[in-house]
């Protein structure tokens, strides 16, 4: 890590230009070799300091001190507010506390190290990042230690860096006041990056820099944006998706006090008010002939059915090896199980909105964003502009869970139509409702496995066929993420099980149904139901070997160390084979996914019925956790989202109508139903994963696996909901 | 016009009385701080005090606020309890996307004003009705706890 850096393979750039009094730092790395995005691996056009947007830069010392760090990535809670500038600040030997934080604008300079496109998902920031922002600020150190010794007339490698200050014997130098001087020297041709043995904030807990402004409710979210001549805009959508507006009448609606305009737009009608209020009741008082078009009778129940029936047949093969066949004709004992894990709305607390400017040259959004890249060219196409002309300011978002990170650029789009339409600057505003009926859901999956047993307990033969949307297919990921058919993310957590390498026959198939109820990521994609399955069979396999849950497990990933190191740690914590108070039962499960593994133990109790989970023992192995407390934090998060939607959330369709609308009829996880949580991490200097979502996946099993503890029943089908009633 | 009193001070402003609290602080006020979650008080992101009570703005008309108090987060800095909330929450360091904290600082400070040694139960009661989609919690309960040691 700490290899000096091979400056001919990266393009460095250092800027000329002054941006407000001091020292900018822009640079570019030739783009990584894993691609989400076709083509976007060509190489990116030479970087030129002259024409690059100002403030373009992951780095900025200003003349007063103050060190500001571009994010490249959008802060949704997650903490990378505070993550990505402990790096720079690491190397850079800053005063933590002068250290200011901004979004960075939608910019070639910063995509993805390795998705080739600016966007924040996958669990990926940290890692992605950990070499360009601790490079940032390695090379903005040598440059200030050269002004300094340029300075005093002394060798730079006499002189050292602390706390914002180059040092020299008894002087000290402040980095604002080298700024300047630092802007006219030639960029180093290698930096050191420090020996981790020297770190002082990396792998530290390290309170968010968000967060008084989060606590004093200053901190400005899409939703809060507001400025002269804004006016608010709410669509009326099709009731049903791929619905279409035959006729509407608007002559209610344009006498309700503040509404201003009402317009057509291609996903409904937009009512343009003064404000929420008058948008809301301009929109209540449309009246709308819909063409509900072919989903007008769709029906999730009867889709299920279509789904079990497909699972019958084997569909596109995923991982193969041995012969399933020939397996189970020798076998005496067969288990088959079939697990559903429902559609699922993401349901960030900040509801959906988008702000959009459109001037003479260019147009300007201000949105909650987990996807410039995309949001910044369905806009350009949409406005006939070039992507640059399109600014794209990025708020704090309120939540985000993977709704906000569209390829299909949904809200956005809508909102330049909307604004296009209206002529005026507009801001979409989502009601709770529209959020809930709106789609873009975690896609309905069915899993059905058929495992052999052989006299030892052990799978010798696991059959396991898959139903479900593609959330890949018709994006612009799709030739990418999708090979032979088999969408990736469907079949995630299972075909490349390290249950599976272990078992001789094994075959996963897929069917892949092409719904039209838009779907997309959500928080652990695939791996929000593969987890589920997969760690329920494992669960129901030790219990028909008679062995104890973990102990078989561990018996199955012997060669997965990672998996052991999370399993072992939650265990001991737990303290797993100690008796537990009377009525309470544990259940766990470990699953990988993002480069990381995490082990839950659950403790749970199910009385008349209800259950109730009390305490929670996770175990993760991310390899370096940059900072421990926000790793917590994501911890606590995950078992707090994937709990809420094990125990109370779906998403059903009826008569072509999504049924829930709200919090009330679309649960999801309360103060009260938060069972403690204990998180520790594993010691490792293995390659570093995500933490963002490799928590959730092993929650809904760890849980369901100790309601089997618990009462004998086995939860095949999530939500849990009243199921023990 | 309307009258409210916000925060301390006397405002007149441009909102019809159906008008929930909600939308005047936010869209006609410019008070940000007090956010919209549902509109159905199902999520509390809204809350704010009248009269020293946690309400739900975005279901409470402005009607119902003439003659009373409304005070929201922009406030908290200047009251006691408040003070000791927001210095916990920063201690504890519980937001994440934080779109929900004025809310939920709001419940716990109109908890702790009436009850300085709140239970777990205490704060299921209290607190269940806020939520939070990125789990902070585990992290919102400690800092009530260490808000109510602070302030006994």
């Amino acid at each position: 890590m700490s290899a000096p850096l091979n400056i001919s393979r990266r393009t460095f750039l250092k800027a000329t230009a002054l941006v407000a009094g001091g020292l900018v730092i822009a640079f570019a790395i030739p783009q990584a070799k894993r691609f989400l995005m076709p083509g976007a691996d060509k190489a990116p056009a030479s970087p030129d300091a002259a024409k690059l947007p100002a403030p373009n830069a992951f780095l900025r010392i200003g003349t007063d001190n103050s060190i500001t760090v571009m994010l490249a990535h959008s802060e949704m809670g997650q903490s990378i507010w505070t993550t990505l500038p402990m790096l720079i600040a690491e190397e850079l030997d800053a005063d933590w506390s002068t250290i200011k934080v901004e979004h960075a604008s939608a910019a070639p300079e910063y995509v993805h190290t390795a998705y080739g496109i600016q966007i924040t998902g996958g669990s990926s920031t940290t890692w992605s990042e950990f070499d360009r922002y601790r490079q940032a600020g390695a090379l903005t150190r040598a440059l200030l230690v050269s002004a300094a010794a340029q300075k005093l007339g002394v060798a730079a490698d006499s002189l050292r860096t602390e706390n914002g200050f180059v040092v020299s014997g008894t002087d000290k130098i402040s980095f604002g006041d080298l700024a300047e001087a630092a802007t006219n020297l030639p960029t180093p041709t290698s930096v050191t990056l420090k020996d981790p043995k020297d770190w002082k904030i990396i792998g530290k807990a390290t309170k968010r820099l968000d967060g008084p402004e989060k606590i004093n409710g200053t901190a400005k979210f899409g939703q809060d944006v507001q400025f002269e001549g804004l006016k608010t805009a709410m669509v009326a959508r099709a009731p049903v998706f791929g619905g279409k507006v035959k006729s509407f009448d608007d002559t209610a609606s344009k006498q309700i006090k503040g509404v201003h305009n009402v317009v057509q737009v291609p996903t409904g009608v937009a009512v343009i008010a003064d404000n929420y209020w008058s948008a809301k009741q301009g929109r209540d008082a449309l009246k709308i002939d819909w063409d509900l078009g072919e989903n007008a009778m769709l029906d999730s129940k009867k889709m299920l059915e279509e789904y079990r029936t497909l699972a019958a047949s084997p569909g596109l093969a995923a991982a193969k090896a041995g012969d399933t066949q020939s397996a189970f004709s020798k076998s005496t004992t067969v288990i088959e199980a079939e697990y559903v894990a429902p559609y699922l709305a993401h349901s960030p607390m900040e509801p959906l909105n988008c702000a959009v400017k459109i001037t003479e040259d260019g147009c300007e959004i201000w949105t909650g964003t987990q996807m410039q890249t995309t949001d910044q060219g369905a806009a350009a196409k949409i406005l006939g502009l070039k992507p640059e002309q399109v600014k794209i300011h990025t708020l704090f978002l309120g939540g985000g869970f993977g709704r906000r990170a569209n390829p299909a650029a949904d809200f956005v789009s809508e909102a330049v139509q909307v604004a296009k339409a209206a002529g005026v600057p507009v801001k979409t505003v989502w009601t709770r409702e529209d959020d809930v009926k709106g789609g873009y859901y975690r896609p309905m999956f069915l899993h059905k496995a058929k495992i052999a047993v052989g006299a030892d307990g052990m799978p010798t033969a696991w059959e396991h066929t898959e139903v479900g949307q593609s959330i890949m297919t018709g994006t612009p990921f799709e030739s990418v993420m999708i090979k032979d058919g088999v969408d990736a993310t469907s079949v995630e957590g299972v075909a490349d099980s390290p249950y599976l390498k272990s078992v001789p026959n094994h075959q996963v198939n897929l069917h892949t149904v092409k719904a039209t109820i838009p779907v997309l990521w959500w928080r652990s994609v695939g791996h929000s139901h593969s987890a589920f399955a997969m760690e329920s069979l494992i669960d129901e396999l030790a219990h028909t070997a008679k062995q104890d849950p973990l102990e078989y497990r561990r018996a199955l990933l012997k060669d997965h160390p990672r998996h052991l190191a999370a399993l072992n740690l939650a265990a001991e914590k737990a303290e797993w084979g100690k008796p537990l108070p009377k009525g309470v039962s544990r259940g766990i499960a470990v699953h990988e996914s993002f480069g990381s593994f995490v082990t839950q133990v659950a403790e749970v109790s199910v009385v008349k019925g209800e259950v109730k989970v009390h305490r929670m023992v996770t175990a993760i192995d991310c390899g370096l956790a940059v900072n421990p407390d926000s790793l917590k934090a994501q911890m606590e998060s995950s078992i707090s989202f994937g709990l809420g939607a094990a125990l109370f959330s779906e998403i059903t369709f009826k008569e072509g109508q999504v049924q829930q609308s709200n919090f009330h009829d679309y649960q999801v996880l309360r103060m009260k139903d938060m069972p403690k949580v204990e998180v520790y991490i594993v010691q490792s200097t293995e390659k570093m994963g995500g933490v963002g979502e490799p928590g959730l996946p092993p929650v809904a099993p760890a849980v369901t696996n100790a309601i089997f503890a618990a009462t004998g029943k086995r939860i095949r089908s999530l939500p849990i909901a009243n199921q023990l009633a | 016009m309307i009258t409210l009193n916000i925060n301390g001070k006397d405002k007149q402003l441009d909102a019809p009385d159906d008008m929930p609290i909600l939308w005047a602080l936010r869209d006609v006020a410019q008070l940000t701080g007090t956010k919209f979650g549902c509109g159905m008080a199902q999520c509390g992101a809204c809350t704010v005090h009248l009269d020293g009570q946690a309400i739900r703005s975005c279901v409470t008309p402005v009607s119902a606020a003439v003659g009373k108090k409304i005070t929201t987060i922009e406030a908290m800095q200047d009251d006691k309890v408040g003070q000791a909330v927001q210095a916990a929450w920063q201690e504890i360091d519980v937001v994440q996307c934080g779109y929900c904290q004025s809310g939920q600082i709001m419940a716990a400070t109109a908890l702790l004003a009436t009850n300085q040694t709140p239970t777990d139960a205490d704060i299921d009661a209290a607190m269940s009705g806020n939520i939070c989609r990125c789990g902070t919690y585990p992290r919102i309960r400690a800092a009530i706890h260490a808000a109510a040691s602070k302030l006994a």
